[in-house]
């Protein structure tokens, strides 16, 4: 036993709990993602402005309307969940029926859209909840309640959205909609409708990640870069669409980016996941879990 | 527009703009005209590939990887950039090759290709920021300046020498676009963008053709990079590498117009020219605004114009209307998955 602590030491083993908790935010950032492109067939680029835009609601409501943590977090969500389905109402809708590149840059533009406009309007510097949660010590190893907080909640929001995907009419809709999207309108189900409910839940989802990241993370106007890239392939390793794979793949890219950090620099670990990602897409273009046919 | 007038056309227009300098001196003006120039020849280089549907969103990587070589070439082991923009080039050419073949020989097209390609870009970009003791990190790179030869370091403070350097670059670039425009290797690439499988049935080498346009494209947006950063004397990861370039180039791109020869740079005047009135209008208060703007552009280009300016401009002038589009320019190729 003490050997094999020797081989793992203590700060690999909490590199490996840290990657984690990263893994159920990334999940979570994956999950909504992954509805989107599995029900709508369209990437949102600009889905990690949607979380930012997110932080910058938390980091308001807290700090200048003195709302407690837990009140404004259901608000922050429905805000996002609403710009989710005006994004969908005012970019997407009309582009429904052109390529997918199109749909792709549209929401690239709205990507700098957001971005500018949260440097516009709030200025480039870096800002905090100002909650500074306690740090819990465990052995020798220390995690942040923030981190096992955020996982906790993103483990409850993905159960959540599992149980209303499977025990709701609507959610039955969504899913028999991202199998086949042509018959279901003939079987009575408004498209239009799922749609717009389906970038609602997928903008409630970009809204819960914020909440939770906003306590790891200060918010800048650009902070969406630094998760919004891994967030993409992710989903695309996991297959897009595909929600299972998406929860393997984002709990694999956190430990590569959690280990490769250990080693070297943070963007070392950045780079290995990129280069990861690149290898495994010619080994498994449809993703982890495809099946080979 | 006869043969012989178009000939005309660009003549005379060559004319004028190789003897602007000589007339009109005003350093900003020049120096404006300069960076409209280069990145012309970057959008272009971009659209080359973009035309056919294959959208890349790692040109940002290859552009970063001709900057960064030659001026650490140049810096490290004091090697001209005559010689260390060809190796900047190879580089770029290589790396492009070593992601392409993989991505064509086993399908990877539509939302893949593009997420791969943004991987990539998104790796350059950490890498040069990583070998921050060799690169300067995220606070740019500068090369040293020539004591000796100014030709040899290709380093000139005259911007008309500057001036004339770009033209000749973006020249280039146009000519290499017209020359692939006629060549066997469109109709190839554009059977490949409407249909792979029916392209390769009619004998077409699906995953050469996609090689042979990547690469030519990857070295182009090398080129560009590594004179931008013998203009500018300065790079950062974010000005020459990483997703904002590559979306900036795709944004060009389109905006002026994927179809047509002149269409990148259309899209490059108009974006450059955006940028620099809000900069001198509104002062350091236009941070951001520009962007905003780009955003807004590009989201309504894409719904209501997606051919862009210049080329809707010519169907419109254009007296037959031609009821039927190519369908490549329309309708992407699904994506096709291995085994399917």
């Amino acid at each position: 036993m003490q050997a094999f602590l020797d081989v793992f030491d203590i700060y690999l083993l909490e590199a490996v709990i840290n990657g984690i908790l990263l893994g159920g935010v990334l999940a979570l950032l994956a999950l909504g993602l992954n509805l989107i492109f599995g029900v709508i067939d369209v990437t949102w680029i600009c889905y990690a402005e949607l979380v930012m835009i997110g932080m910058y609601g938390m980091y308001f409501l807290v700090q200048y309307y003195g709302l407690s943590y837990f009140v404004a977090a259901p608000l922050t969500i429905l805000l996002v969940a609403v710009l989710g389905a005006a994004l969908h109402y005012l970019v997407i809708a009309p582009l429904l029926t052109a390529p997918p590149i199109n749909q792709l840059l549209a929401t690239g533009g709205v990507l700098f859209v957001l971005q500018s406009f949260a440097t516009v309007a709030f200025g480039i510097d870096f800002r905090n909840l100002g909650i500074r949660l306690p740090v819990l010590a465990f052995g020798d190893m220390n995690f942040s309640y923030a981190r096992l907080l955020s996982f906790g909640a993103a483990l409850v929001g993905m159960v959540a959205v599992y149980l209303f995907m499977t025990r709701t009419f609507t959610g039955t809709a969504i899913r028999a909609i991202s199998q086949d999207r042509q018959i279901m309108a003939l079987m009575g189900v408004d498209t239009r409708r799922i749609y717009l409910i389906t970038s609602a839940l997928g903008g409630a989802l970009a809204g819960l990640a914020a909440c939770l990241l906003v306590l790891l993370y200060d918010v800048h106007p650009f902070v969406g870069l630094s998760f919004g890239p891994i967030t993409f392939l992710i989903c695309v390793l996991g297959g897009l669409g595909n929600f299972i794979g998406g929860f393997i793949a984002a709990f694999v890219f956190a430990e590569i980016i959690s280990l490769g950090g250990l080693f070297s620099d943070l963007e070392w670990g950045y780079v290995l996941a990129f280069a990861f990602f690149i290898v495994m897409m010619f080994i498994r273009p449809a993703g982890l879990l495809a099946r080979r046919r | 527009m006869t043969g012989q007038g178009r000939l005309a056309a660009w003549g005379i227009g060559l004319a004028a703009l190789v003897a602007l300098p000589f007339l009109y001196r005003d350093p900003y003006h020049l120096h404006i005209l300069v960076l409209i120039l280069i990145w012309s020849f970057a959008y272009t280089s971009w659209s080359m590939m973009g035309r056919f549907g294959l959208v890349s969103l790692g040109h940002g990587g290859f552009m970063g990887i001709g900057a960064y070589v030659t001026a650490l070439l140049w810096n490290h082991l004091g090697l001209t950039p005559w010689i260390g923009i060809p190796i900047g080039m190879v580089a770029a050419g290589a790396l492009a090759l070593i992601v392409g073949y993989p991505c064509f020989r086993f399908r990877i097209t539509g939302h893949y290709f593009v997420l791969v390609t943004l991987a990539l870009s998104g790796i350059v970009l950490q890498v040069i920021t990583a070998t921050r003791d060799y690169t300067g990190g995220s606070l740019g790179y500068t090369p040293d300046r020539a004591s000796g030869n100014r030709l040899l370091a290709l380093q000139f403070d005259d911007k008309t020498t500057w001036y004339l350097i770009a033209l000749a670059v973006w020249l280039f670039g146009i000519v290499v676009w017209h020359w692939v425009d006629r060549s066997m290797a469109r109709y190839a690439l554009e059977a490949i963008s409407e249909d792979e499988d029916a392209a390769a049935a009619a004998g077409v080498d699906v995953t050469a053709e996609k090689l042979k346009i990547t690469l030519l494209s990857a070295l182009m947006t090398a080129l560009a990079g590594a004179i931008y950063c013998q203009y500018q004397m300065f790079i950062t990861p974010d000005t020459v590498s990483g997703i904002a370039v590559s979306l900036q180039m795709v944004f060009a791109a389109i905006v002026g117009g994927l179809f047509v020869s002149l269409g990148p740079t259309v899209g490059a005047i108009i974006t450059i020219m955006l940028a620099e009135s809000l900069r001198i209008g509104f002062g350091t208060k236009a941070v951001g605004w520009d962007n905003l703007v780009y955003g807004l552009l590009l989201v309504l280009f894409i719904i209501f114009l997606p051919k862009g300016i210049l080329g809707s401009l010519l169907d419109r002038l254009k007296k037959p209307q031609r009821k039927v589009t190519r369908a490549h320019e329309q309708e992407a190729v699904e994506i096709a998955r291995p085994g399917a």
